[in-house]
């Protein structure tokens, strides 16, 4: 990237409503699209804009954030002086640690300053998309913004729980609140924000000096008419992943051909772990229609509308219908799935019965034998 | 430096003559396998899986594409400090540059690469053929029995056997003759072209054949004969197992059609022996809702609408509506048009086969091979596709 920008994926109190599939893990880490983690996309996205030092800030139960992305070679973030950076909480005092996000970038204020990149790129894990932030950061530049926010115009976030955001003409954003506010806007907050550093380095000070420690909440929200904050309109595919019902259905999405070619390809790729598994097997008498199919899987029954992830075993006379089984899921011999989110390892034996709903689907648990 | 007891040397500059188009701009070990792999990702895999960190590769014929395959060898845990992945190209030296003679010319000429790791042993290897095989244990052999040289041998079909070194062993696994290529074989045990040299033997062996102006520089027509006449102990590890040597498109396709089988006589999805390649960073595949598959082997990437039987697709394949593809081998990114019809063909990388066209015959036997990059409509049907 021409312009010297850090990225900063800020898993602190993220909004997570993913029950059970974020017992033992964080947000970032939730298997999304066949053999991906949602912190994929937005790791992936700033890679391919350029960004070559990367910050992510964990939180809670980030054991799995940390085996996923190891020393960021897969993302190409293994280098001498850049590369990928975990910072877990500086403290070991759990009041400490339960405070806001200002708390923990001043906790790591050595890490900004040590650095000698100008712009901050600070984004989520639960939003997955594709986007160019070289764009994002043009467009900063060409407003003289302060602080730019990229937002989405979409009517239904399909329960994605996203901060509204409200704009004059000139694309100035007015007001920003949370997702519960009673503001009428389509217009939804996609939580990322580019600054300069020395500005969130200010926004961090000032704000804990006076009791408050939260970016958006504090920094941000009460100095909107202060600040030239403006809004970036993204226009590519956007699922906000916080809710099972969000997850399910922007899963579905993913099913669409023009979904997947978008989401997938454009701008650029989207990097993940590598697993070696081999390319899928299909075998005689099975049957697939309209469905993701990762490597590693064996599919010997029926499959319809339906996402498989890496290493899934479809066995004999057993039919999945609308329903997303995680890595190294095992469906037994004439078992009927429909409707529903098993977790990694999960193991249906033979002729089980098992019927979520579209609007609520059934969920099983890591490792559970049905 | 540490001593390493043993390290690889892997013969990766075969031209392939007989892969035709599919070997007009890559090397033999370059060329796709299997769905998702190259046929060198199998060599590899092995050295990685038999615990050796230190693989010098002997590249010669089209490097370009193999050599950005392979870069520093990441994929298959040979990025190390110590010893790791060496690509190793003929050189310039002061008496002037030379090509790779032949197969012991190129260790020949490599010799000071493998007096910097000072190993024990040497374990030959070449890029060119498909089977998982465990080197430690040979090693474990070849010690056992205080072999100079062993060589890993698999009994073929006797009608092949003229095509390889065949052997002919004793009850202790002792060669007691040796024939390279016979017209009239007298053993079906081939030799398998992995070896494994004591290294201060294969050494003086180098410097002899060097010298020696009458010789191939060939290891099985020259230095294996000579040890052999010496009276040097040359032992055979039997390997029981899938082995294949993909050198023409009949075998290139069967060993893919092999894969196939409800109980493959080769298993890629062994977790403890893992076939390790560079990922191509494709999204999982995407099986469209007028698609029908079965009986096939289909990677990431791919974006299905037509009916897919017994064919191996690798990434990036898009197969558009009522299309229909049967035993056949789909390389990376190739695209098949409306309705187009595939029979017993491979079809080269980013190939293009246009709506309608029909490749092969369901009546035909013969496989049909379509060039790296083609574009196939049905005017050009004859003169772009080339019948092997």
């Amino acid at each position: 990237m021409k312009h010297k920008v850090m990225g900063v994926i800020n898993l602190i109190h993220e909004t997570d409503e993913l029950e059970r599939l974020t017992q033992g893990r964080c947000l970032a880490t939730v298997p999304f699209g066949a053999r991906y983690r949602l912190i994929d996309f937005v790791l992936s996205s700033m890679v391919n804009s350029g960004i070559s030092k990367v910050a992510v800030f964990a939180h809670t139960k980030y054991r799995s954030l940390m085996d996923h992305l190891g020393s960021g070679k897969h993302w190409d973030l293994q280098h001498r002086q850049s590369g990928l950076f975990v910072l877990p909480p500086a403290t070991d005092d759990i009041q400490e640690i339960s405070r806001g996000d200002l708390y923990h970038f001043y906790q790591q204020r050595d890490y900004f300053n040590r650095s000698t990149l100008d712009y901050v790129v600070i984004t989520r894990s639960h939003m997955v998309c594709n986007i160019d932030f070289e764009k994002v950061i043009q467009f900063h530049l060409e407003q003289e913004a302060d602080i730019t926010v990229v937002c989405k115009k979409q009517e239904d976030l399909l329960t994605g729980k996203a901060r509204k955001v409200m704009m004059d003409e000139d694309g100035r954003i007015t007001a920003i609140q949370d997702h519960y506010g009673r503001m009428s806007s389509d217009v939804s907050s996609m939580e990322m924000y580019v600054m300069r550093k020395d500005l969130l380095m200010e926004l961090v000070e000032t704000s804990l000096a006076q009791g408050q420690d939260h970016l958006v909440r504090h920094a941000i929200f009460s100095r909107i008419d202060k600040l030239r904050v403006f809004g970036y309109m993204y226009e590519g595919y956007l699922g906000v992943v916080n809710t099972i019902t969000s997850y399910y259905r922007n899963s579905m999405n993913l099913l669409q051909p023009d979904v997947w070619k978008e989401l997938f390809y454009q701008p650029g790729p989207i990097y993940t772990k590598v697993k070696d598994e081999p390319p899928a097997r299909y075998l005689g008498g099975s049957k697939v229609t309209n469905s993701l199919i990762a490597n590693g899987c064996r599919v010997e029954g029926t499959v319809v509308n339906s996402i498989l992830f890496r290493g899934v075993h479809v066995q004999k006379g057993a039919i999945v219908k609308n329903s997303i089984i995680m890595q190294n899921g095992v469906v037994g011999e004439d078992s009927f799935i429909q409707h529903s989110i098993l977790d990694k390892d999960v193991r249906v034996e033979a002729d089980r019965d098992i019927r979520g709903a579209d609007s609520a689907p059934f969920l099983a648990g890591k490792r559970k034998i049905i | 430096m540490g001593r390493k007891e043993m390290i690889a040397m892997l013969l990766a500059g075969g031209e392939g003559k007989r892969l035709g188009v599919l070997t007009r701009d890559l090397a033999k070990p370059a060329v796709y396998f299997g769905g998702k792999y190259r046929i060198i990702d199998f060599t590899l895999s092995n050295c990685a899986h038999s615990g050796i960190d230190t693989v010098g590769v002997l590249t010669q014929y089209q490097p370009l594409e193999l050599n950005r395959y392979l870069g520093i060898g990441s994929p298959w845990g040979l990025d190390r400090r110590d010893g790791g992945m060496t690509i190793l190209p003929p050189y310039v030296k002061q008496k002037g540059g030379v090509w790779y003679k032949g197969t012991a010319n190129a260790i020949y000429q490599n010799m000071a690469f493998i007096d910097r790791y000072n190993p024990e042993y040497v374990l030959i290897i070449s890029g060119d053929h498909i089977y998982k095989m465990d080197y430690e244990l040979m090693l474990e052999h070849h010690k056992r029995s205080g072999a100079d040289v062993t060589i890993a041998g698999i009994e073929v079909d006797w009608k092949e056997a003229s095509r390889f070194g065949v052997m002919h062993i004793d009850d202790e696994d002792r060669i007691t003759a040796f024939e390279e290529k016979p017209k009239n074989p007298t053993s079906n045990i081939a030799s398998m072209g992995v070896y494994i040299f004591t290294w201060s033997q294969l050494q003086k062996y180098l410097i002899y054949d060097e010298a020696n102006r009458s010789s191939n520089h060939d290891f099985g027509k020259d230095l294996i004969p000579a040890m052999m006449k010496d009276g040097k102990n040359l032992y055979c590890y039997s390997f029981k197992g899938y082995w294949k040597d993909v050198g023409t498109i009949e075998s290139l396709w069967e060993a893919n059609m092999d894969l196939l089988a409800d109980e493959p006589p080769l298993e890629l999805s062994d977790e403890s022996w893992r076939i390790y390649s560079v990922s191509p960073n494709q999204p999982a595949q995407h099986v469209g809702a007028s698609a029908v598959i079965s009986s096939s082997l289909i990677t990431e990437g791919c974006l299905l609408e037509g009916e897919i039987n017994r064919s191996v697709l690798f990434y990036g394949v898009k197969a558009e509506k009522d299309s229909f593809i049967s035993e056949s081998v789909v390389m990376p990114n190739v695209r098949i048009g409306e309705g187009a019809r595939i029979y017993r063909a491979i079809i080269g990388e980013g190939a293009v086969i246009q709506a309608g066209v029909t490749i092969g015959s369901p009546d035909d036997d013969t496989i049909t091979v379509v060039a790296v990059d083609q574009y196939v409509t049905n005017d050009h049907l004859l003169q772009e596709v080339e019948h092997s």
